[in-house]
């Protein structure tokens, strides 16, 4: 099992550091699992994380100047490991202005990702800061515990919004209650209300647009047919959205959010080269 | 109109109505009271006045003239009720607190009266917002009886040197003694009192200092609207004790 990468060029070096960013605000552990093509971050729906589960996909082509993985077997060539990505987001604050990054897998005494940021010098000799970040690496026996999750079979699938404007408001809401309910329909409509015994607010959404998922996915057959006017709802702790639009420092090229009433909401952000799908069950 | 809304406040009675192009004119003077988390408002045809009060000892009023609303009515005589000021706050700036160039939130405000909720319309760049604040009986004020044949010192000055005064003082001293004339009688005040005045301080392009006979101090900040209108907001504070001979 070997893994080593490189960053050299810094557009990218900042791009990756952002996704970073964004993964840890999203999660405390999550599991890294790296491909020959591509690199995924996933938090599995477990009760302890409040059954929020999370799945961001990169082309390590994409970000990576150099990148060599071999994995556990030929006919399995792939790693899994288990880390804390915000040791990796502060890992990666001190390479801003780095002149390379590498991240290699090391089994010195522990198993960790050695995060080595070359940093620019006055002098001759280089100065290099690294980071040792431990991670568990995962059995290939545990391995079907992370697989993509499917498009769930929702009511109702809209485009979300401006994040810019959404964030503004979900974070005023926030301060006011513990949840929100989500609610949004065919005619590209999407509200989103707060209720306590101080005060109910509504914000209305219009003009969103509703995405064109191709008509034989079976995903969507709880939509065919539905009265475009009536509302799918669900509420959601009001935090986890919170979090999860705090942690966008870029508009995505697409936002879009899939509900299923009363049970979940699936939020799906695609950039260029990141796509990032999250889950937030709804509340009873 | 910009509303969409406007069936909900056509053909019912409200006591009270408003509107308001830039919410940011409304919510940036209620920021500079904002020290305690409830607040009474009292409207009448000459505007919204919106009272802070804290420990008896100091009161905070922010005055928004009916000319800085492009819409002001006021059925009755007076209109008067106490609200959270902080999930007013909240509702007011739910598209966001800072400026962006070229975006304003419009708002219509209205209440129907006694043991009816505040209703509030927001608009920015076509999405709507409406919140309904339930309100609350509204307690008694304090008076301070504040009278200005009573005031013995009184400074108008710019706002920018007494910004520079009050960020050079020590915050954490416990009173801060205001001395305005040679003369008798001085005056000390808790800071911990007169610390919320600098919210509005920081707003403000003039402010007048005035201590009466008993050694009240009226601090009267003028501040200038994103639309270049004056508006007011001033602060009461009663006295810590008197300085004796003694102590001079």
């Amino acid at each position: 099992m070997r893994f080593r990468a490189k960053i050299v060029d810094l557009a990218c070096l900042n791009h990756f550091s952002r996704v970073i960013n964004t993964i840890a605000k999203l999660a405390k552990t999550c599991t890294l699992r790296l491909t020959v093509n591509k690199l995924y971050f996933i938090l599995s729906d477990r009760v302890a994380n409040g059954g929020v589960s999370m799945w961001c996909e990169l082309c390590q082509g994409n970000f990576f100047d150099e990148f060599q993985m071999e994995g556990v077997a030929a006919d399995n060539n792939e790693i899994y490991l288990e880390l804390m990505p915000d040791n990796l987001s502060r890992a990666l604050k001190t390479a801003q202005s780095a002149k390379a990054v590498k991240i290699k897998l090391t089994n010195k005494y522990s198993p960790c990702l050695k995060v080595a940021v070359e940093l620019p010098s006055l002098s001759r000799s280089s100065r290099i800061v690294t980071h040792d970040i431990p991670v568990k690496v995962i059995p290939r026996r545990l391995w079907s515990d992370f697989k993509e999750p499917s498009v769930p079979d929702f009511e109702v699938s809209i485009y979300l919004p401006l994040l810019k404007t959404m964030k503004s408001i979900v974070e005023r809401m926030k301060n006011l209650s513990n949840c929100i309910v989500i609610e949004a329909n065919l005619s590209g409509e999407m509200n989103l209300k707060i209720e306590t015994d101080v005060v109910s607010v509504t914000t209305h959404f219009k003009d969103l647009g509703n995405p064109p998922w191709a008509s034989e996915d079976e995903c969507q057959s709880s939509a065919r047919g539905r009265d475009l006017q009536s509302m799918a709802e669900a509420r959601i702790d009001i935090k986890k959205l919170q979090q999860l639009l705090a942690g966008q420092q870029v508009n995505p090229t697409k936002a879009l959010c899939n509900i299923i009433s009363k049970r979940i909401v699936h939020f799906i952000l695609l950039h260029e080269d990141v796509s990032l799908q999250y889950f937030i069950p709804a509340l009873a | 109109m910009p509303f969409s809304t406007q069936s909900h406040s056509g053909g019912e009675q409200y006591v009270l109505t408003a509107s308001l192009d830039n919410a940011r004119n409304l919510s940036s003077l209620l920021r500079a009271v904002h020290f305690q988390d409830h607040a009474t408002c009292f409207a009448t045809a000459n505007g919204l006045r919106v009272t802070v009060e804290d420990a008896k000892c100091i009161q905070a009023n922010a005055f928004i003239q009916a000319e800085i609303f492009q819409e002001f009515h006021v059925q009755e005589e007076s209109v008067m009720f106490r609200i959270n000021l902080a999930v007013l706050l909240d509702c007011l700036t739910i598209f966001g607190a800072s400026s962006s160039p070229g975006t304003s939130t419009a708002l219509r405000m209205c209440y129907r009266g006694y043991g009816y909720p505040l209703m509030l319309f927001l608009e920015e760049g076509g999405v709507v917002t409406v919140c309904r604040i339930n309100t609350q009986e509204p307690e008694d004020l304090l008076d301070f009886n504040f009278c200005s044949t009573n005031v013995i010192n009184k400074i108008i000055l710019q706002s920018e040197g007494l910004r520079e005064a009050f960020s050079e003082l020590d915050m954490t001293s416990e009173v801060l003694q205001i001395t305005m004339s040679p003369d008798k009688p001085y005056f000390r005040y808790k800071i911990s009192l007169l610390k919320p005045s600098t919210k509005a301080l920081a707003l403000s392009c003039k402010v007048s200092i005035r201590t009466d006979n008993r050694g009240f101090l009226s601090l009267q900040y003028m501040i200038r609207n994103e639309d270049g209108q004056i508006c007011f907001v001033e602060y009461y504070c009663c006295p810590n004790e008197e300085i004796t001979d003694a102590e001079l």
